[in-house]
């Protein structure tokens, strides 16, 4: 079997990537997606975990986090094509005030 | 379990492990945001296939078809709507750019070295393979994990009146 630290790496590297893609990137849509990565990071971890102490109360909130991250998904593109229609953008520079 | 189909499955992780990673950098160097969400797409699947390798069966097709079913086809679907084109690059200052790769690889050098020390190999074997199907986590969840599962009815409601609030009206 993988030893757990090669799992949690793998969580880490990903976690990196969406963070570092969360800063670099312009696109609002884009930004979101690096959101979804880290996300997906962390629930990398906890099911390593589960799997590692033999607990399954990782995989749920693995589970929790993704019901979350739908939720969160369905709001969120909804404000970005408010945004989008207010500002015809979607460009996060254009975007950086509360009110036009 | 035999040597070989062992040996056969942590070299699947690996290669998992591998699309995995260059799939998000994918995401992240991708100007065009379809390109993108494609490339995430492979990041989910590859994911599925890790959790699959880590005995987490329910969560695995969990992720496959609410992740990368139904949350990506809204990403895409967004991106087809407001014809999300090219990124224009942005005059952001030289120093971030030189100054941005190092500090994150410095980063996650750090956080390795830290698990590398919490967790060294072989510190701590996998527990006995246990059952993860539906049944179980559905015991879990309506036994131990009621309230939570309750609130987070409550959180899709509010989740669906406000994408339906934000949809409908005029800002």
């Amino acid at each position: 079997m993988v030893p757990l630290s090669h799992v949690l790496a793998l969580s880490v590297t990903l976690f990196v990537i969406g963070a570092a893609g969360f800063v670099v990137r312009k696109n609002i849509i884009t930004v979101f997606m690096c959101i979804e990565i880290m996300l997906n990071a962390v629930n990398l971890a906890f099911i390593g975990f589960s799997r590692y102490l033999g607990n399954l109360d990782g995989q749920l909130f693995a589970f929790f986090v993704i019901v979350v991250a739908a939720a969160e998904a369905a709001v969120g593109l909804a404000i970005i094509i408010a945004l989008y229609r207010n500002r015809e953008s979607l460009n996060i520079e254009d975007l950086d005030s509360m009110k036009l | 379990m035999p040597v070989q189909i062992e040996t056969n499955l942590v070299a699947l992780f690996y290669i998992f492990a591998a699309v995995a990673v260059v799939a998000a950098l994918s995401v992240v160097a991708q100007r065009m945001p379809v390109h993108s969400a494609l490339s995430l797409i492979v990041v989910l699947c590859s994911l599925a296939a890790v959790y699959l390798l880590l005995g987490a069966e329910f969560i695995a097709v969990i992720q496959v078809i609410v992740y990368a079913g139904a949350i990506m086809v809204l990403f895409v679907f967004v991106i087809m709507l407001l014809n999300a084109g090219r990124e224009t690059p942005s005059h952001r200052s030289q120093m971030a750019r030189w100054l941005g790769a190092p500090l994150v690889a410095a980063f996650l050098l750090e956080v390795l070295l830290a698990i590398w020390k919490q967790f060294p190999a072989g510190a701590l074997h996998p527990a006995a393979a246990m059952d993860a199907g539906p049944a179980a986590i559905g015991h879990l969840l309506f036994r131990n994990y009621v309230l939570p599962f309750e609130v987070t009815s409550i959180l899709i409601l509010v989740a669906i009146l406000g994408a339906v609030v934000l949809a409908k009206k005029e800002f």
